[in-house]
């Protein structure tokens, strides 16, 4: 087949022929470049490797994504991933994004010297709108043609020699799912990037007139010309995408399939996430206690296990649930259905001012918030995707499952309740879930009517033609959120836990530690206990608050600690001490405060990258802790006046 | 192109019944959200199909420029389209 390697058409280009000796490369920077579903980060990945660079650009929470092309073996060449757009012009921040990087204004990144534009070729006529404003920028550039396979095999036509003389740069067919063509771009940065000293300023002279850069009726009439005058084909549309659809989209089958989805990614999330994530702590409780024990230094033992290996494993334990959403978010994603069910949430999402973008991220918040916020990225409106990341955490995260079924086990009668339909404990478990989502769903809607108001930008969905999923894809997708996870909120947790520990062994003593009570966090938890006597709760909640900011399961250990130093209750369970020390209102107060507060430096941290800015997560703390503290004391005035 | 969309009898894109096509006359939208519709293929002249209704009613999906994109009622609202003619040259003469 002459699609699968096709020689870059050279000849538009006067190309002085390459010399024997490889010239040193004038090139240093390539930007990749091409509208939403064309394929272009499946490009990247293949082209990067594994190795990229993930950051913000400076002043937008559009993400720059680059890295060295080690995938055809060019590690002299940086190739930075732009945005996925549509057009050039000032719509979007990422289109302004796009835009200053071509231009080499964006402060921190280099001015490409040669473009790589990527277009789906099974809707070429479309897509060539925003390759006529880009070839009028002058930069070396190369137009690709994605997923020629598949439109060949569906009857396409498309003429790359024909193309690259209309638009006198060359054009190339390639896969970047299966790899082919690929070479052709290795020849294009080879050719164009060899350092003869004139060719620089030779670039050709362009045998069409390009369309104006901010008009799209223009684009769009050269776009069509382009695309008839070289005869391109689009292929049939695919049948079995609107046969699909007609029962995905259906009025009555639609919503049911959407729910069954979701309960078994949220079933999913649990019954295999849970198993896997025990036997993950149980093995890193076995390893810390087995690298810990060869420590002969007894303060150097405390410091690697409780203000380091504790931690982090915190974290760790995590992982899995994580993956796993990460997983099955990925393969609705790649295959098409994620903008399915985005679609069939809108109306519901739109009631509570939100998009049906937003459905998904939501959804993954119930297993953890971390995640959730990195999947707001599928909201192109920034208002609706701030607002959606400030109401995440309130949804009911993994995390809090630890003190929710201990306060409940310990203070909760397993009485049946409605017959035998459902324990009490389990509708007070219930009650948590539903007291987190109506959190979320009213501060949603306070923040959309007022400071998050009229968003100019509608929704507009595009509903790609469903793929499979390709195990590669979903590969790459879990490596890259795993170590960013791992990155990101491992540095933070690890700072956090190292302080805490100082702090609880400080101040020293004749060289020995304090012990908790009377060390620094012991003499806080004093301090605050006034302040939170009127919730219930005494001055070793008020720890185990402390110290669950950087990370909500950590109460648990801290009371666990904390009531087993203590002579008075070391002899009872965690559960007994809990009812010897607390009353009912202060321990349904503390649930309730645990349903509300942001504890979790991680979520902050991620909020902090997100939205890049230290406001928001600010103001998400102090409203969140706020909420909490107001519903906890609530809580627990009325039930003591009850009970 | 405003003299002829108001001559033409037009309606709103939401108007139009699921099977059924039209073609853009203009669009009574904001520079930016009119530009982006427009690189997406909402462009005058353009032929749209209203493809299908999401479950809910709404937003509905529409197939433009070979690509299938959802708009909610409040947008489609601003898209003034007519019927398609059965000639298109010769119905544009008529005006």
């Amino acid at each position: 087949m002459s699609c699968h390697a096709p020689g870059p058409p050279t000849a538009v280009l006067e190309e002085p022929p390459l010399k024997s000796t490889q010239a040193r490369s004038r090139f240093r920077t390539i930007a990749l470049i091409g509208p939403p579903n064309s394929g272009k980060s499946t490009l990247f990945n293949r082209l990067t490797g594994l190795r990229q660079k993930v950051a913000n650009y400076p002043g937008v929470t559009v993400e720059q994504r680059s890295g060295r092309m080690n995938g055809i073996r060019r590690h002299d060449l940086t190739l930075i991933d732009l945005p996925g757009i549509y057009s050039l012009s000032g719509y979007s921040e990422d289109a302004r994004v796009a835009v200053d990087v071509l231009k080499g204004e964006m402060p921190g990144t280099p001015r490409p010297d040669a473009v790589l534009i990527v277009l789906d070729a099974l809707n070429l006529s479309r897509q060539l709108m925003l390759a006529g404003p880009i070839l009028a920028l002058g930069l070396p550039t190369m137009v690709l043609l994605n997923m020629a396979d598949l439109m060949e095999s569906r009857g396409g036509v498309v003429d790359p020699l024909a193309l690259a003389q209309e638009l006198g740069r060359p054009v190339a067919l390639i896969s970047a799912a299966r790899g082919t063509g690929i070479d052709a771009i290795e020849r294009f940065l080879q050719q164009h990037g060899s350092a003869h000293p004139g060719s620089a300023k030779t670039l050709p002279v362009l045998p069409i007139e390009l369309p104006v850069l901010q008009n799209p009726g223009e684009c769009r009439r050269w776009a069509s010309q382009v695309s008839s005058r070289t005869k391109y084909k689009a292929p049939a549309s695919p049948l079995w995408t609107r046969r699909l659809d007609s029962v995905l989209l259906h009025r009555i089958w639609g919503p049911l399939i959407f729910l069954a989805v979701v309960v078994m990614i949220f079933q999913g999330v649990f019954t295999i996430g849970q198993p896997l994530s025990d036997g993950m702590g149980s093995g890193l409780t076995y390893l810390g206690a087995h690298v810990t024990h060869s420590i002969p230094v007894p303060w150097l033992q405390a410091l690697v296990r409780d203000g380091l290996w504790n931690g982090v494993q915190a974290v760790l334990v995590f992982l899995p649930q994580i993956l796993l959403l990460f997983l099955f978010i990925g393969i609705l994603e790649d295959s098409g259905y994620l903008a399915r069910a985005a679609l069939i949430a809108d109306r519901v999402m739109r009631s509570i001012g939100l998009n049906g973008k937003a459905f998904i991220p939501l959804l993954s918040a119930y297993a953890c918030a971390v995640p959730a916020i990195m999947a707001t990225r599928t909201i192109e409106n920034k208002r609706d995707r701030l607002a959606t990341i400030l109401v995440a955490p309130f949804m009911t995260c993994s995390a809090r499952l630890p003190i929710y079924t201990l306060i409940i086990a310990a203070f909760i009668p397993n009485h049946p309740v409605l017959g035998n339909l459902i324990g009490m404990r389990a509708c007070v478990m219930l009650s948590l879930y539903v007291l987190g989502f109506l959190a979320a769903l009213l501060t949603a809607k306070l923040l959309k009517s007022s400071v998050l108001k009229a968003s100019s930008s509608p929704f507009v969905l595009e509903l790609p033609q469903y793929r499979w999923p390709t195990v590669r894809s979903l590969g790459l997708r879990l490596y890259d959120r795993s170590a960013l996870f791992l990155k990101k909120a491992g540095t933070i947790i690890l700072a956090v836990s190292f302080v805490l520990w100082v702090l609880s062994i400080l101040p020293v003593h004749n060289g020995n530690f304090s012990d908790l009570a009377s060390s620094v966090i012991g003499k806080i938890g004093h301090f605050v206990e006034p302040v939170l006597r009127p919730l219930g709760f005494n001055w070793k909640v008020g720890i185990g608050l402390l110290t669950s900011i950087f990370a909500r399961e950590v109460i648990v250990g801290t009371l666990g600690t904390l009531y087993g130093v203590d002579p008075t209750t070391h002899a009872l369970s965690l559960q007994a001490a809990l009812r010897h020390d607390m009353t009912m209102g202060g321990a349904i107060a503390l649930v309730v405060f645990f349903a509300f507060a942001m504890q979790c430096t991680s979520t902050l941290a991620v909020v902090r990258r997100e939205t890049n800015s230290l406001r928001w997560p600010v103001i998400q703390f102090c409203y969140m802790s706020g909420l909490a503290y107001v519903a906890a004391l609530l809580t627990n005035q009325i039930l003591s006046h009850l009970l | 192109m405003s003299r002829e969309a108001a001559e033409v009898k037009t309606m709103a894109l939401s108007e139009i019944a699921v099977g059924e096509s039209a073609v853009v006359a203009s669009l009574e939208l904001s520079p930016e959200i009119g530009d982006h519709l427009m690189h997406l293929g909402f462009l005058p002249e353009a032929t749209i199909e209203v493809l299908r209704r999401a479950p809910a009613g709404d937003p509905t999906v529409y197939r433009v420029e070979g690509a299938e994109i959802a708009l909610r009622r409040e947008t489609a609202r601003h898209i003034h389209v007519r019927r398609p003619d059965r000639v298109p040259d010769q119905g544009r003469d008529q005006v």
